[in-house]
């Protein structure tokens, strides 16, 4: 589903974000990449979604080569990802249901159909209640639960999550982690970047560990 | 196609939804495009009346026959006759110097001085209306008809419509010229509205192209709005035009009646209307589309 070979990312001012990172998360699939801050733990992320390009090394996602991937070819990848980025990214001048619609309205859905699949989408976060609600009046657990609406309303075969639960006590936390695995225990691959030790301990998932831009064994 | 059909008009809707949204800033902009547009579009309903009057007061061009002053009623008989027969004569009034002088007398004001004259000094004419279109024609109709012995001097009435027609060939070039300076105009405006759109709605599209937003996605709705905007600025012109019209049409006709010219304006036609709405568009679709493949680029996700 994605794989990494001999993957480098260095930055025009010489700093080496990644170094030969090599991996690969089958379907259905579910990873944590954890690391101090700056480890590049977003990079790699990034990188899935050709939000940045490698330096040099091979990335395939859903059989595709995203390291020469062509620019009119990447929003077409980016619909088959879903992404629930650190800084969320809402908008906030629409209401909780114009957020999850976005994504349907880009890939040029039906109305009916559409409504039907946001909602779906809110039932599953648990916001089906707060639809016409403005962002700005929610929790922060339920501003993240927005953000995971908006990622799995267009059903992807992949599930990116860059710190869910950062800024979330641990209730909270728990609760987004299981949410995740609910969606992957229904064959969705996920790939979470967390540098949330206590939750880990918890998690029987497998681990990838980054420590200054290389992978520990 | 579907996909296609419900892109566009989502890309439709947020187009009226963003010009709704600074209603302020939408009226400015539509009521500078529609001023700057309303310029050439006026000057050149201006010229097709200006032209529409010309062809009105000379339609045909005309010749005046003037007669020998010590001419007969059988030298008139004679060219009637003559001018019936003629096939290039479409028709012909005559004018005899009593009743030129019985018109000069209540036109003019001037009916003491007349009445003051021992005799009238003013000759029998025919008013003739030729089928002759070319100069050349005309010009040889005014030779052959001056040699007639009857006639003292044969007179081409439309040589001022021919100076007016040169002067609305020459009235027309300008309005093409101004029309596209003041494009220009409209292009500039479409270009910075859209542009301070784009720089209010970073977080948007920044969003959209994170969750897989094409280009043209993006791009559609500002192309959209600036081919709206354009619309509503030449629908704008449109309607000043028409005010411009109703407050002098009134005032207009009073004055053409003292020339005894029985005129009203016309307003552009159906034809010219639909062009000016459709080109005001397609410049403002231009503008946006200068402005988004400047500015879009700029909005990269970060």
């Amino acid at each position: 589903m994605i794989s990494f070979s001999q993957v480098y990312k260095r930055y025009p001012n010489g700093y080496e974000a990644l170094k030969n990172i090599s991996f690969s998360l089958e379907a259905g699939e579910m990873a944590l990449i954890t690391g101090h801050s700056g480890a590049g733990k977003t990079t790699l992320l990034r990188l899935i979604a050709a939000i940045e390009r490698p330096t040099s090394g091979s990335i395939i996602v859903n059989g595709q080569n995203v390291s020469t991937l062509k620019g009119g070819a990447i929003p077409f990848l980016r619909r088959n990802l879903g992404l629930v980025f650190q800084d969320q990214k809402i908008l906030f001048d629409r209401n909780v249901f114009q957020n999850v619609l976005l994504p349907l309205q880009i890939s040029g859905f039906g109305s009916t159909a559409a409504t039907r699949r946001v909602r779906a989408a809110l039932d599953k976060v648990g916001l089906l209640n707060r639809e016409k609600a403005w962002p700005i009046t929610l929790s922060g657990g339920e501003q993240q639960r927005l953000c995971i609406a908006r990622a799995i309303v267009n059903r992807p075969s992949i599930l990116i999550a860059d710190e869910p639960t950062s800024n979330l006590d641990a209730d909270y936390a728990r609760d987004i982690m299981d949410m995740f695995v609910s969606f992957n225990q229904v064959g969705v691959a996920i790939l979470i970047a967390t540098h949330d030790v206590e939750l880990l301990g918890s998690m029987q998932q497998r681990i990838l560990t980054l420590n200054h831009g290389e992978l520990a064994a | 196609m579907n996909v296609w059909l419900s892109h566009h008009l989502h890309a439709l809707a947020l187009a009226f939804k963003r010009l709704g949204r600074a209603p302020l800033g939408s009226l400015l902009s539509i009521a500078v495009i529609g001023i700057a547009f309303s310029l050439p579009a006026g000057i050149y309903v201006l010229l097709e009346n200006l032209q529409a009057l010309s062809g009105q007061v000379s339609g045909a061009p005309q010749l005046s026959l003037f007669l020998r002053l010590d001419v007969d009623k059988d030298d008139v008989a004679k060219i009637e006759s003559y001018l019936e027969q003629h096939p290039p004569v479409a028709s012909f009034k005559f004018v005899s110097k009593d009743s030129a002088l019985d018109q000069l007398k209540q036109e003019s004001g001037l009916a003491d001085v007349m009445n003051g004259l021992e005799r009238n000094p003013l000759p029998d004419a025919f008013v003739v209306s030729t089928r002759a279109l070319t100069p050349e024609g005309l010009e040889a109709l005014r030779m052959e008809l001056g040699q007639l012995p009857q006639v003292e001097y044969a007179q081409v009435d439309s040589a001022w419509a021919k100076r007016l027609d040169a002067l609305l060939k020459l009235g027309h070039l300008a309005v093409l010229l101004l029309g596209a300076l003041l494009s220009f105009s409209l292009i500039a405006v479409a270009f910075n509205t859209i542009r301070l759109q784009i720089l209010t709605m970073q977080d948007e599209i920044e969003v959209a192209k994170l969750i897989g937003a094409t280009t043209g996605f993006v791009r559609r709705p500002f192309l959209y709005f600036g081919a709206l905007q354009g619309m509503v600025g030449g629908a704008a012109a449109w309607l000043i035009i028409s005010a411009g019209i109703y407050l002098t049409d009134d005032q207009l006709k009073d004055l053409l009646q003292l020339y005894e010219v029985n005129f009203r304006l016309y307003h552009l036609s159906l034809e010219d209307s639909l062009s000016l709405l459709l080109f005001s568009a397609g410049l403002g679709w231009a503008g946006a589309w200068l402005s988004v493949a400047n500015h879009l680029s700029q909005v990269e996700p970060r």
